[in-house]
């Protein structure tokens, strides 16, 4: 709690209708976020029983300098991921974190399974449980416009949703932010789904004065400055995460077709500019953000014959325009923005949702699996037909789509084709085959994500593969970051938010902190992490890689798998000795 | 020459709040948007567009003025008003007199939130949606 020596934790137990307050004080070390996040998994988990069993717990955090600073945006979710069974991690934006901030809590835990479906209003002052059996089977974006109708506190609430795919307990679900945003990976959607909780809402009108204003104004405004009248930051406003289509096709690291090729012949036509000329319609920011990164797009459908039209808007990004574009083969910006929008409506996640239907696309094509399993004729660029299957996977329509609804490790576990089930410890690959760092930054990340560790951009600096070096720096960067997760600042603003600037923002709010109690702290963080892993049974040696990683060239060449096993037992070995230290 | 705060670039509007923050920061030391006397709102959700909410810097005749029982409220050079806080009551009449509802009220406090036209949501808007323009003194 800002200005307060302590954490402070909201407990919901859905199954009693019951709340708990505590203040944490041994909490308060970890700074909040991921740091606050992975103690209370760890404490609240039970690796004994499954993912999706009541009494797993759901975590909210929010770190120390949540929207007080700029670009300070991200609440973090943590859980036992269905998807891969063990750390499950997810950030998401939009409004969740001053809300929470203005709630007056740190974190949220909640447990149990409601006895029907249900939604939640977490207030300052109170939490109610209330009714959701008339929204149950409603997409999210639906659910969000009855929410806003029937809770106070517009424009200083958030509202957090599942659609079907989360009800249905998809292995990939996502859970909605204020229509915009995501906890995208790992299947946040679907273990909310097991606890009968279609949505919540966060409304805070808390008052909370500065406590030092000339030091904490002096710094908000350096940092301003350096987001808003420096280049750092720039990118992301103007053609936002979708500019990097270009760059990554052009040095041969856009996954395309299920990885079978590393360039697209069409990206020209699905990268940044296109869709800014063709479809983007508006911008919009996290609450405290100045930049504003989120594209929303817009695409007009004929509904009906007889000129009927209706115009509709989506947000798009990077990773979507790889997954349900390259990846499958997808040509034109519309189909792409058609996609998201059913893959919205269902509530999966877009990366897992596009990754999985590229590995069936191919089952199919090599007899691994019929067309009576796929219902429909799945084929690169066959967008009609993909929209068919977003909907099968989210509601498991048949024997099949239930597989491929766990994700595509289990999947191809059972029908094959393992070698071109593009995931990471089963959680589906994020849009970059740039080189080792890709590979194994994402096989050694704690969650498996792209971002646990930006090996992929170790990649694109690195000139020379040097082993011990790369190694180095996504161990250093995977540390890093927990610290910076534990804050918790959006990590696009990496740049901005430098140690010194760190230091200078949370001294400027009471933080007593130095250089090196944020090394230690992002540390103790790692270890935890690495310690709930382990309790959830994950063993990085015995990690698997398809095939494919090392037969389709990534920027820097053809990866030999030997090389990559060994970076990854170099990897490990470093963690071994973190965790005897 | 007086200044008034302007709002007609609103369409260009992200949605960060970042005018919301430094308005409560800056004039009432307090981190929470509630203390903002600019208010960013939806009108229909996020995919709605943006509107502020905030003093039109009337003229001549200020409702909010001639609402008050206690003399709080000054007219303002350019327009709007200035709060008196020793004076003011807290009845809330000002509230309820603003057609455009640009007075908020203070629950912590017991005093209306005013907005004194000082430009610093301009400042610290980055997308140029408002700003401060110049006005001949009315008063």
């Amino acid at each position: 709690m800002i200005y307060e020596k302590h954490i402070k934790v909201l407990y919901i137990d859905l199954k009693n209708n019951k709340i708990k307050i505590e203040h944490r004080e041994d909490l308060y070390e970890y700074l909040g976020g991921v740091g606050t996040a992975s103690k209370l998994l760890e404490e609240n988990m039970r690796p004994e029983l499954d993912p999706l069993h009541e009494d797993q717990p759901v975590i909210f955090s929010i770190g120390a300098a949540s929207t007080i600073y700029p670009v300070v945006t991200k609440t973090v979710a943590m859980f036992v991921s269905p998807l891969t069974g063990e750390l499950g991690e997810s950030y998401a934006g939009g409004r969740l974190a001053l809300t929470m901030f203005m709630a007056g809590y740190d974190a949220i835990v909640i447990t149990g399974k409601a006895k029907k479906p249900s939604y939640i209003t977490i207030n300052s002052n109170n939490v109610e449980f209330k009714d959701a059996r008339a929204i149950w089977g409603m997409s999210s974006d639906d659910v969000g416009g009855i929410i806003r109708e029937r809770e106070p506190g517009s424009g200083k609430r958030s509202i957090i949703r599942i659609g079907p795919a989360g009800e249905n307990q998809v292995s990939f679900a996502s859970a909605c932010v204020d229509t915009y945003r995501h906890f995208g990976r790992l299947g946040l959607g679907a273990v909310l789904g097991s606890k009968n909780l279609k949505a919540i809402t966060v409304i805070g009108d808390r008052n909370i004065p500065v406590k030092n204003f000339k030091d904490y104004f002096k710094v908000y405004q350096e940092i301003y400055k350096k987001v808003t009248d420096t280049e750092i930051m720039a990118k992301y406003h103007d053609l936002g995460t979708p500019i990097n289509v270009e760059p990554l096709n052009e040095f041969g690291a856009l996954p395309t077709r299920n990885l079978q090729s590393n360039k697209f012949e069409h990206a020209e036509a699905i990268n940044g500019e296109t869709f800014a000329k063709n479809n983007l319609v508006r911008k919009l920011a996290c609450t405290g953000c100045p930049v504003g990164c989120i594209h929303i797009g817009q695409f007009r459908r004929e509904f009906d014959q007889g000129y009927e039209y209706e115009s509709v808007s989506v947000g798009y990004d990077y990773e979507l325009i790889f997954s349900l574009g390259s990846f499958l083969g997808i040509k034109t910006t519309d189909e792409i923005l058609q996609l998201i929008e059913v893959v919205e409506q269902m509530g999966l996640d877009a990366m897992s949702a596009g990754v999985a239907l590229g590995w069936a696309t191919e089952a199919l094509a090599n007899k691994l699996v019929t067309e009576e399993d796929t219902i429909v004729p799945l084929q690169f660029g066959g967008t009609a037909d993909y929209i068919k299957a977003v909907r099968y996977m989210a509601s498991k329509e048949n024997d099949f789509y239930s597989e491929l609804s766990k994700g595509i490790a289990k999947a191809a576990a059972r029908y094959g084709g393992s070698d071109y089930a593009m995931n990471f410890a089963g959680n589906e690959m994020p849009g970059y085959h740039t080189g080792y760092g890709s590979v194994v930054g994402a096989a050694v990340g704690a969650r498996h994500s792209h971002l646990c560790n930006g090996g992929y951009s170790v990649d694109q600096s690195m000139k020379e593969l040097d082993k011990e070096k790369l190694v180095d720096s996504i161990f250093k960067e995977e540390k890093e970051r927990c610290m910076l997760n534990s804050l918790i600042i959006c990590l696009f603003a990496r740049k901005v938010y430098d140690r010194e600037t760190i230091l200078k923002a949370l001294n400027a709010i009471g933080y007593e902190c130095t250089d090196e109690n944020l090394t230690e702290i992002a540390e103790k963080i790692y270890k935890t992490k690495l310690r709930i892993k382990k309790a959830l049974g994950f063993y990085l040696k015995g990690i698997k890689l398809p095939k494919r990683f090392f037969e389709t060239p990534t920027m820097n060449g053809t990866l030999d798998e030997a090389v990559a096993y060994e970076l990854i037992d170099m990897y490990n070995e470093k963690v071994n000795e973190l965790m005897t230290e | 020459m007086a200044k008034v705060l302007r709002t007609e670039g609103m369409n260009k509007c992200i949605g960060c709040f970042t005018c919301m923050l430094t308005c409560a920061g800056v004039n009432q030391q307090n981190h929470s948007i509630t203390k903002s006397a600019i208010k960013v709102r939806t009108r229909g959700g996020m995919k709605g567009n943006f509107v502020a909410i905030v003093c039109l810097a009337c003229k001549d005749e200020r409702a909010c003025a001639e609402a008050c029982p206690s003399g709080a409220l000054e007219r303002r050079a350019g327009g709007g008003v200035l709060l008196n806080a020793k004076r003011c009551i807290g009845c809330k009449k000002c509230v309820s007199a603003c057609i455009v509802g640009a007075v908020n009220y203070d629950e912590i406090n017991h005093k209306p939130i005013i907005c004194k036209h000082c430009g610093v949501c301009a400042r610290f808007c980055p997308h140029e949606c408002l700003r401060l323009e110049e006005v001949e003194n009315d008063i």
